[in-house]
């Protein structure tokens, strides 16, 4: 008994004074407390922003400082979480005008390359899966921070932005010359596993 | 034409209702059916549910005065010609409309109201929301809206196949009753 405790202990406070950040690791995307946003971006006939987001999505990433480049990440988005702040509008935005929730439940990005640009900028090339189109997109990447957080774990956060033409993915319902491409913007806070 | 009904005959406040309300109804399947379809760029694109919405709410209001009008007025009793099928048919029928056109008024303030705005009528008053926020309500009230109203206009097109049967073939009072004659 007094072995098995002896044990738990070590073990726990061995985890606990990890040197961190030396080494690879695999991080979960914090999606459970919120620290992690999905936006979308797009212009109301050139006149003012629309933004919305993405409420439901998970991911996780893997992030090594001394291999950058073997950087992945991987991102699932329930569609049907689309949140304009506007029910009617929603309805509208998960329907067969636009991303067709139905058919399409899910997208995906699957991370391809992760190149580092210096000052904490980097370029995160993947396949980005919308509306059934897979298509390469390309996120300008800020590495915002890290480090211990207050409740003994080891966090890890990116932003990021991308944008693209909503008919690279079969999205054609005409909303103006002004509206043709959504901007992403992506915040995620990863917990080291 | 007397206002009030009789036991032999319909009022007039009864026989503008209905027809009133065979109007709207047709008239607002139609209708809904078209804004769903509108491109963003059409004038009517944000007109056409404005309407549909208020058309809606008061169908609502005049559809509650019309249940108080029926039970406070006596009711033309049924036809003797027409057989206890076609009496029990016609209740049936008749009952179901009003509980699909209640449905139907409540499933669409549930998806206007999703959010927790209002419903307006014709910048006249609104209508605040009160069950919201729940997840994907206003697709979940979409879809109903949608089955019932479909319902609605199968059952009304038997209805007036009903009437014109009685009209043409059995030559009884049935429709010219409901005309207020």
């Amino acid at each position: 008994m007094k072995n098995t405790l002896l044990a738990f202990i070590l073990l726990f406070s061995s985890s606990a004074f990890v040197p961190s950040a030396a080494f690879a690791a695999d991080y979960e995307i914090d999606t459970k407390g919120a620290h992690a946003f999905i936006q979308f971006k797009i212009s109301h006939l050139g006149y003012s922003w629309l933004v919305g987001r993405f409420n439901t999505f998970d991911g996780e990433f893997s992030y090594d400082e001394k291999n950058p480049a073997a950087s992945k990440v991987v991102v699932s988005i329930d569609t049907a979480s689309i949140d304009s702040n506007h029910a009617e509008r929603d309805k509208h935005l998960r329907s067969k005008d636009f991303l067709d929730v139905g058919k399409f439940p899910k997208a995906k990005f699957v991370s391809t390359s992760f190149k580092e640009l210096g000052n904490g900028k980097a370029e995160l090339v993947g396949d980005l899966t919308l509306h059934g189109v897979t298509r390469a997109v390309t996120i300008a990447v800020e590495h915002v921070g890290h480090g211990k957080d207050p409740w003994g774990g080891y966090r890890r956060g990116f932003a990021g932005t991308t944008k693209f033409a909503l008919k690279d993915f079969g999205i054609d319902y005409d909303l103006g010359p002004a509206s043709q491409e959504v901007e992403l913007f992506l915040s995620v806070e990863g917990i080291r596993k | 034409m007397k206002l009030r009904n009789t036991e032999q005959r319909w009022g007039l406040v009864s026989v503008i209702i209905h027809w009133f309300t065979a109007i709207a109804v047709v008239g607002m399947f139609a209708l809904g059916l078209w804004m769903v379809e509108l491109t963003y760029y059409d004038h009517w694109y944000r007109q056409a549910p404005f309407i549909h919405k208020s058309i809606g709410v008061l169908l609502f209001l005049l559809t509650l005065a019309r249940l108080l009008w029926r039970w406070s007025n006596p009711r033309p009793v049924e036809l003797t010609g027409h057989s206890a099928f076609e009496k029990r048919a016609a209740r049936i029928a008749h009952g179901l409309i009003y509980l699909l056109l209640f449905s139907i008024m409540i499933s669409g303030y549930l998806i206007s109201t999703a959010d927790g705005r209002a419903v307006d009528v014709f910048n006249w008053f609104s209508i605040p929301a009160t069950v919201h926020g729940h997840e994907q309500q206003e697709d979940i009230a979409g879809l109903i809206h949608l089955v019932l109203a479909v319902s609605l206009i199968t059952l009304v097109t038997m209805h007036a196949a009903a009437a014109l049967k009685h009209h043409f073939v059995d030559r009884d009072r049935t429709l010219s009753r409901i005309l207020g004659k």
